[in-house]
């Protein structure tokens, strides 16, 4: 059977990524910083699917251990997928370089350090498959949210490269862009409902998409167009706008 | 943020707003933190019991634990609802023990409602297959409670209506089936007579249920369907259906787009019986063998079909009167029938023995039908709890969004003990919903 790897497996959206590979037969890696708190998801996959899956500690800014913990799986995955991200608070970050540190850290540098090992692992073996989370605010920075969107604009801007690059060697890269999406995370936003997708919406998605080798995924297809119409706004008046 | 929550019945909406988790240490320091809060699971609930200040939605909770094929044992987080656990268990030979008319609820409202299905006088309400239940209460402490241990917090949380605490784990029994078909008979019955005659004469069947058509009069009073069944064993499947035994053929769903005017519905109900009493081929007893689903959820079928009642909404109003007070029944029945304000169309069951604190089902006679809101009517409604209560009965707390409070203390004779136990976990009463307000259970 395949194995997927999800690094940032406690997320409603992970939650749902791994019930769909699971119901398709995939053997489950779920990479958390909190083991035990992925005990119960561990066994919903097992009980609901009957298929292998495992739990593994990892912590996307512990950079320096990414190499022991990718060394230490029970099987190379054929897919990986980076959910974990951090939405912070924006105006927090402003003036706390913790937070600020702790939004680029989860979004932007861990990303790239796990990916990196990954990536160097896919090569040698000219084969597997990698899915980045990115997230459309990573489009164009505004005011409301350019901590959180420069360090997914950092992300995209690297998994596009990434997905240059290993083209020769065979391995898939996809950046997905979900917009609006009903979580944990968004639980305190109020969000139009017609650009708003359901987890299991995004997984679904994402599944169809990995297996037409898309590169890059909108989950909600007006995504594409609305960003279109917001990178389109020239800066001198976009810079006036409160967005 | 504040949503507008409303249950099954439309009726009452309020403005709420939800906290989701999925780890119980998210629950705990929630819980803690927050006072006027109630678990929320699936809004199936018709009435107020699950609506608060704050509600807890717990159907990101919903990880399956563990399913024991051989012994037919599941041990679930509460936000499971019960059509994911068919779905897991069917096609290994194993049934829900108990399951009410639809199954889009969670396993944490099984509970907290302690719901019957249509073998209730076989195998009696949800409580009775509960192995042992986790329950985190307002200390922030998770207690592990059965029929033996912590029981009055066991028996507190069945039929509680989430007073006690959150229901967040339970385990429970399975109920062994060879194929996922139901062997059905459908009598007619003439009158109210008939089909309580019909309940005592087929009671050796595992379920059972009627459908009567609350309009007619006279000699035909009371006329009703009965409908009984059994699991099916194989041989009594057909060729198609003995391919696969324990799996169902797929099939689409309907869903009632937007709020429809009210006598959509009872126009809908009316033809629907009179198709099945006047049909053409329609005998006096008909047999057939159907998938499961028809049978146990038949309107499950059509999604969202409590819109058929319009943007007003409705509560369904249920109540059980002991075997002996049949006189009860009667009274009730006719006094809906006069003032024709119900659904047309009302279900009948007739319930075992239960031992319980404060669930619902006793042993007698339980009928249940919607009211659309309209003005005057909980007036009405009120008149008919005083009936019920008159005839030693109660209505159920999950139908209920609109009970005074006396009728509930004096129906329900262990209110007093059960106020108690709640007390005891939930001292400050930071577990309300709109009906303990109501009801003054949590003050």
């Amino acid at each position: 059977m395949p194995t997927l790897l999800i690094l940032g497996a406690g997320s409603d959206m992970a939650v749902a990524i791994a019930r769909k590979f699971a119901s398709e037969k995939y053997d489950i890696q779920l990479a958390g910083r909190n083991t035990a708190a992925l005990t119960p998801q561990q066994q919903d996959l097992q009980v609901r699917y009957n298929v292998n899956a495992t739990t593994h500690l990892f912590d996307a800014t512990d950079f320096s251990s990414h190499n022991a913990f990718y060394a230490g799986l029970p099987a190379v995955p054929d897919i990986t997928i980076c959910v974990f991200g951090y939405l912070g608070h924006q105006e927090k970050a402003q003036v706390n370089w913790q937070e600020a540190a702790t939004i680029i850290n989860s979004n932007y540098t861990g990303a790239v350090s796990i990916l990196n090992v990954v990536a160097e692992s896919y090569a040698a073996r000219k084969q597997g498959t990698i899915i980045g989370i990115s997230s459309v605010a990573g489009e164009r920075g505004r005011q409301s949210n350019y901590m959180y969107g420069s360090a997914k604009a950092g992300f995209t801007a690297y998994l596009s490269g990434l997905r240059n690059r290993l083209f020769r060697s065979g391995v898939h890269v996809m950046s997905v862009q979900p917009g609006f999406v009903n979580t944990r995370m968004t639980s305190h936003l109020p969000l139009p409902p017609l650009l708003t997708a359901q987890p299991e919406t995004v997984a679904t998605a994402i599944f169809k998409a990995v297996k037409r080798k898309k590169n890059v995924l909108y989950v909600k297809w007006h995504w594409r167009y609305i960003m279109l119409i917001i990178k389109l706004i020239p800066e001198g008046i976009f810079k006036k706008l409160s967005l | 943020m504040q949503k507008r929550l409303a249950n099954w019945g439309n009726y009452p909406a309020v403005a709420s707003d939800e906290h989701a988790f999925t780890r119980e240490d998210e629950l705990r320091n929630y819980v803690v933190a927050n006072t006027h809060m109630i678990a929320r699971g699936n809004g199936r609930c018709y009435g107020d019991a699950s609506l608060g200040k704050h509600s807890i939605s717990m159907l990101k909770y919903d990880k399956m634990l563990s399913f024991d094929t051989g012994a037919g044992v599941m041990d679930v987080q509460a936000g499971v609802t019960l059509d994911q656990i068919l779905d897991i268990i069917v096609p290994k030979g194993w049934f829900l023990p108990v399951t009410p008319g639809t199954k889009y609820i969670t396993v944490g409202g099984a509970v907290a409602s302690d719901v019957h299905g249509k073998n209730h006088h076989v195998d009696g309400a949800f409580s009775g297959h509960i192995i042992d239940m986790d329950v985190l209460t307002a200390s922030g402490e998770t207690i592990c409670c059965s029929a033996t241990q912590h029981h009055d917090l066991f028996w507190a949380t069945c039929g509680g209506m989430g007073l006690t605490g959150v229901i967040t784990r339970v385990k429970f029994g399975l109920k062994k089936i060879s194929t996922a078909y139901i062997r059905q008979t459908q009598l007619k019955a003439k009158n109210l007579e008939e089909v309580i005659r019909l309940f005592d004469e087929y009671k050796h069947y595992t379920y059972s249920m009627a459908w009567i058509d609350c309009l007619q009069k006279g000699d035909s009073f009371g006329r009703s369907i009965l409908i009984v069944g059994e699991h099916a064993n194989p041989e009594e499947l057909n060729a198609k259906q003995k391919e696969a035994p324990l799996t169902l053929p797929a099939k689409r769903k309907l869903t009632v787009p937007f709020n429809l005017p009210s006598f959509v519905l009872n126009t809908f109900t009316v033809k629907a019986f009179n198709w099945l009493y006047y049909g053409k081929n329609y005998k006096k007893v008909m047999q057939k063998v159907i998938p499961y689903e028809p049978f146990f959820y038949p309107l499950d079928a059509i999604l969202q079909w409590n819109r058929g009642y319009g943007k007003a909404g409705f509560v369904q109003y249920q109540f059980v009167v002991s075997l002996e007070q049949k006189d009860g029944l009667i009274a009730i029945l006719k006094k809906i029938s006069e003032k024709g304000w119900g659904s047309f169309l009302a279900v009948l069951k007739v319930f075992g023995k239960q031992d319980s604190l404060i669930s619902f089902p006793m042993e007698g006679y339980t009928l249940a039908l919607d009211f659309p809101i309209r003005k005057g009517l909980f007036e009405f409604l009120d008149e008919l709890d005083e009936i019920v209560l008159q005839y030693g009965g109660r209505l159920y707390l999950s139908k209920d969004a609109r009970m005074k409070q006396e009728i509930f203390w004096n129906s329900y004779p262990n209110a007093g003990r059960f106020a108690e136990i709640v007390k005891q976990y939930n001292s400050d009463a930071r577990f309300e919903s709109l009906q303990s307000e109501r009801l003054l259970l949590t003050k």
